[in-house]
């Protein structure tokens, strides 16, 4: 069992398996992570992070792996984290996106790690931010987040990035479908992948349209619709200056520093929701009133006001959680 | 006679049998087929819509449904081929004098992992692998020592290979000319059948395109050159091992086969030229009657694909040949002897079924690879079925069984509904790159496992009558001789020494130029061959230029 | 994102394709609420080493059926030592002789789940080695 520190040393020391335990930490809301990450702080904030996501089926994993093939080709290292839906019914995963990518793994410049989504309210968003915190600090200089577009829980993976990449494709999830879903909300680069397919330019000009008729802010960035057929490795640098056009917006007028600082904000509430929760229901204090009140008769919404109130007012004094 | 007056009055016997099956008490048992499908107690007439003219025929008439031949087993029985190889060519080539002095009647070569895939036998790759579960063939040279002193212009030999299935054919050719042997006196088959190894086996060298006009490019060399050779064993058997159903091994073989045709079609070739030497290689597991159904059903949808879809007009064209394995997969390692009898019941179900030759597993297969004994003992199964059940007397003997018309028809009718949903998603090689087939497979495959582990299926040793396992190996266990790796790299060393470098670099050239144009590609591997180019050289230039194939992802 | 997973590679080394059990293994751990990472075909030792090294895993398993077992098992075994994974618990399974089975089991360098194991009895005995592991790391590692 190691500690905070030791990790931290093994980190800077640059062992990769350091990366990889942290992430666990992370993901395990393990207490050591706060610390660790406390003293490797000062080396975050370097490295880019891109987010890439969609629906099922629409390339991402394909086009993952050639934005790391450009990064790679430009001399610059980079860190993946891929993140699947865990199964409702078991609680676990089958994580199968590194077969895409899978001659990145003897490329000591590339990392990657999968991640399942765990199905919890605001945590994978904190966890995943936590992940990219760690490659940061390890010296990863891109870091990619790629995500399937399902859900809200891997909607709010986005929350970890700079740049959103929403891929889309012809047939899975049309235009309309993705409108619904509120991917083009926080798209900052639209891709229709797969451009060599039948319906392809149909979803390139429903996009443009869907984009030019958005109501925008004075001096607010406009996503670029891109073509590519990321299988074929057509356009994929066409996908990628798109990126770079983003990033060079972001660079002027504090737009990254926003972007950051809202960052951070999801980073600070995902952790003290999970430790209230943690606190307030795990330790069991809150469970027993409210059982009783229930049991005596009252109402849910009674029951809940009357908790709310009562932790309000500190008469909820919940145990630590053993072992932080 | 006059007593038994209750006879003519016309009594309704299936309402009766109702009432007394309502009445009856069942055991607890799940009555399905082995895919799991509900089955009747009981099938009648009402069962079956057969016109049996149209449907069934005569042996050796369309629609082929009770056989490719008139006189069927009367005229020649099956082949007796036991696929074997394992170690060096040396080794494998005097397992299969062994089993010629035995009465086997073909040759069927199994290759090692790096064989299957192209790679060298001294390619880090390949180390533990060479000679392991079959023989490591890495040039013409081995070839020759492969087929020594056995005639190859009166042996008919069955390759197991897919990706590089090209290459060992080159390799066979030449060894055939060094015997001077003419290629158009070779007799054999290729397995060659790519489209099921994405799908199902897994051994591939580049993408399915190149892979494919690897195939038209040899099926127009042989209709050429080599006649006698079937170029393509369209085989369903590694789809079921891997985990189908018998109805999606039919199904997803018989659209694999008729892509072939389509590209044969496309690639300019008559459909006469070619498709009398395309055949089927089929798996029987244990669930008899669906087995048997299954091969008649194989026949008829060939039949009639090939006459009235592709317009074939040589009834050797509608013929659904086939060769036949018993199921790897229903073997268990507990209590193995019990092995003989499972793989007898297969071997009956493929006889009765009509395949044209059969091979028969040993009981030590899930252990390792069989000895000597456990193979004889194989062979010798289906020798009694030849020689002494008196079952292959009569033809198609089961035709006209309400229950295996109704089970032939039901599995004609979702082959037909799965070629629709494969047309429906783009097709065959689409399908492969969506990993839909691979999915399905998977699907079906945990099934059968959940099945199994719930007691709905019952597996003797497995989870029932099983018996504590006996201290040590309960049988004897063949093992290869670890210097099989060694002995092979001493030899292609050997023979990169002694070759002639700059025919080597002339032949690799006129391959890549052959992959970058339209020369004929077997045409450019034979000269290859000769050259003594090893495996691995070959593929490689293959692997450059065509690019290779990601497994896609479907968990 | 509180809740400890045991978190298991799955994949095949060497050249053999039959994948079959591996995937079926693969889902049924899942279903035990497992967070499995699939590595594919034909993978090296070296990879799936550096595979599980990336993904912090608890289990590496392993599914063979080309003979190659004996060289397999100490190459990924020393692999992962290489890589500060040493105490990955290994598993495997496919076609594999009793003797070399028991072989490898008294080396230490696998547990082995010879044709026809129950899939349940393998993720009960990983869920029952991890638990005694989680136990004596306090409940975390």
């Amino acid at each position: 069992m190691s500690s905070a520190a030791d990790i931290v040393e093994r980190l800077k020391a640059g062992e990769r398996a350091a990366v990889a335990r942290l992430i666990s930490w992370a993901e395990n809301g393990d207490p050591r992570f706060g610390g660790a990450l406390g003293a490797l702080f000062e080396r975050v904030g370097r490295g880019r992070r891109t987010g890439i996501t969609g629906p099922p089926g629409a390339g991402k994993s394909t086009l993952t792996n050639e934005f790391t093939g450009l990064s790679r080709a430009a001399g610059r290292t980079v860190g993946i984290l891929a993140v699947d839906p865990s199964s409702p019914f078991s609680g676990g995963a089958l994580l199968g996106d590194r077969i895409r990518m899978e001659e990145r793994t003897s490329d000591s410049g590339v990392f990657i790690r999968s991640m399942a989504s765990r199905g919890s309210h605001g945590g994978l968003a904190r966890a995943a931010i936590d992940a990219c915190d760690v490659m940061d600090a390890f010296g990863f200089e891109e870091l990619l987040v790629e995500t399937v577009g399902v859900g809200q829980a891997e909607f709010d993976v986005m929350e970890a990035v700079d740049t959103v990449v929403v891929v889309l494709c012809p047939g899975a999830g049309d235009g309309i479908q993705a409108m619904k879903a509120g991917l083009l909300e926080v798209a900052d680069v639209l891709v229709v992948n797969k451009a060599d397919v039948a319906g392809a330019e149909r979803l390139l000009t429903d996009l443009e349209d869907a984009v030019s008729l958005r109501r925008r802010a004075e001096g607010a960035w406009e996503p670029p619709v891109v073509a590519c057929a990321a299988g074929r490795g057509e356009g994929v640098t066409g996908v990628w200056e798109a990126v770079e056009r983003h990033r060079a917006w972001l660079a002027v007028d504090g737009h990254l520093e926003a972007r950051r600082a809202r960052l951070r904000l999801a980073q600070v509430r995902g952790a003290v929701a999970e430790g209230l929760d943690g606190r307030l229901w795990r330790s069991g204090g809150l469970d027993e009133r409210a059982r009783a009140l229930l049991a005596a008769g009252e109402t849910p919404y009674d029951v809940a006001a009357e908790l709310l109130s009562a932790v309000s007012a500190g008469s909820v004094e919940p145990e630590e959680v053993s072992g932080s | 006679m006059s007593a038994n007056t209750d006879a003519v009055t016309p009594v309704d016997t299936r309402a009766l049998w109702g009432e007394a099956m309502a009445a009856a008490r069942l055991r607890e048992a799940s009555f399905t087929t082995l895919s799991g499908d509900e089955l009747q107690a009981v099938y009648g007439p009402a069962d079956v819509e057969l016109d049996s003219e149209r449907d069934l025929g005569w042996p050796g008439q369309f629609p082929f449904t009770r056989g490719v031949h008139a006189s069927m087993y009367r005229g020649r029985l099956w082949t007796m081929r036991q696929f074997a190889g394992f170690g060096t060519a040396r080794q494998t080539n005097e397992r299969f004098k062994f089993l010629l002095d035995h009465g086997q009647t073909g040759l069927s070569v199994a290759f090692d992992f790096p064989t299957l895939m192209g790679y060298d036998s001294d390619d880090a790759i390949a180390a533990g692998e060479v000679g392991q579960v079959g023989v490591a063939i890495a040039s013409l040279a081995d070839m020759e020592t492969l087929m020594d002193g056995i005639p190859m212009g009166e042996v008919s030999t069955s390759m197991t290979i897919n990706g590089p299935a090209s290459i060992l054919l080159a390799f066979y050719i030449a060894a055939a000319q060094k015997q001077g042997v003419d290629p158009s006196a070779i007799r054999g088959t290729l397995q060659n059948d790519i489209l099921k190894e994405y799908q199902a086996q897994h051994a591939w060298l580049v993408a399915p395109e190149p892979a494919l006009r690897m195939i038209t490019d040899m099926m127009a060399w042989c209709s050429a050159h080599a006649p006698q050779w079937n170029t393509i064993s369209i085989s369903g058997y590694h789809i079921r091992e891997a985990g189908s159903t018998a109805a999606q091994e039919l199904a997803f073989t018989l659209a694999n086969g008729m892509e072939y045709v389509r590209r044969g079609v496309a690639a300019g070739l008559d459909v006469d030229a070619f498709a009398p030497r395309l055949s089927f290689f089929f798996d029987s597991h244990l669930d008899f009657f669906e087995e048997i159904a299954k091969f008649r059903a194989a026949r008829r949808i060939w039949a009639r694909k090939m006459r009235y879809e592709f317009g074939a007009s040589d009834p050797r064209s509608w013929m659904c040949r086939f060769h036949t394995q018993t199921a790897g997969v229903s073997l268990t390692a507990q209590q193995p002897e019990n092995n003989i009898v499972r793989t007898a019941f297969e071997a009956l179900a493929a006889v009765l079924g009509g395949t044209q030759s059969l091979h028969t597993n040993s009981m030590d297969e899930t252990l390792a690879l069989p000895t000597e004994k456990s193979v004889k003992i194989a062979l010798r199964t289906q020798q009694i079925i030849a020689e002494e059940t008196e079952v292959p007397h009569v033809a198609d003997p089961l035709a006209g069984s309400y229950f295996v018309e109704a089970q032939t028809a039901r599995l004609e009718a979702e082959a037909e509904a799965t070629f629709a949903e494969i047309e429906s998603r783009g097709g065959v090689v689409p399908c492969i790159e969506a990993g839909y087939f691979q999915r399905e497979i998977h699907r079906s495959a945990y099934a059968y496992q959940r099945a199994v582990e719930a007691g709905e299926k019952r597996v003797v040793g497995i989870n029932c009558y099983t018996e504590e396992e006996p201290d040590g190996p309960p049988i004897e266990v063949h093992r290869i001789d670890p210097r099989v790796g060694e002995e092979q790299t001493d030899g292609l060393a050997a023979l990169r020494a002694r070759r002639d470098d700059a025919a080597v670099g002339r032949a690799l050239d006129a391959v890549r130029e052959a992959c970058r144009g339209t020369d004929n590609l077997l045409e450019r591997f034979v000269q290859a061959a000769h050259a003594y180019c090893p495996l691995g050289e070959i593929s490689a230039v293959l692997r450059e230029e065509f690019g290779h194939f990601k497994e896609p992802q479907i968990l | 994102m509180t809740e400890r997973k045991i978190r298991v590679l799955v994949g095949k080394p060497g050249l053999d394709g039959h994948d079959r059990g591996a995937k079926t293994v693969a889902t049924v751990l899942r279903d035990h609420g497992m967070e499995v990472i699939y590595t594919g075909l034909h993978q090296t030792p070296e990879m799936i080493a550096e595979v599980a090294a990336q993904e912090d895993v608890d289990v590496v398993g392993l599914s063979i059926l080309s003979g190659a077992h004996m060289a397999l098992f100490p190459r990924v075994k020393s692999e992962l030592a290489a890589r500060g994974m040493g105490e990955v618990l290994l598993v495997g399974g496919g076609i594999i002789p009793p003797e070399d089975a028991e072989a490898l089991e008294a080396q230490g360098y696998a547990r082995l789940f010879g044709p026809g194991s129950p899939t349940e009895e393998i993720a009960e005995w990983i869920e029952a080695r991890m638990s005694e592991r989680l136990a004596g790391e306090g409940g975390r590692a």
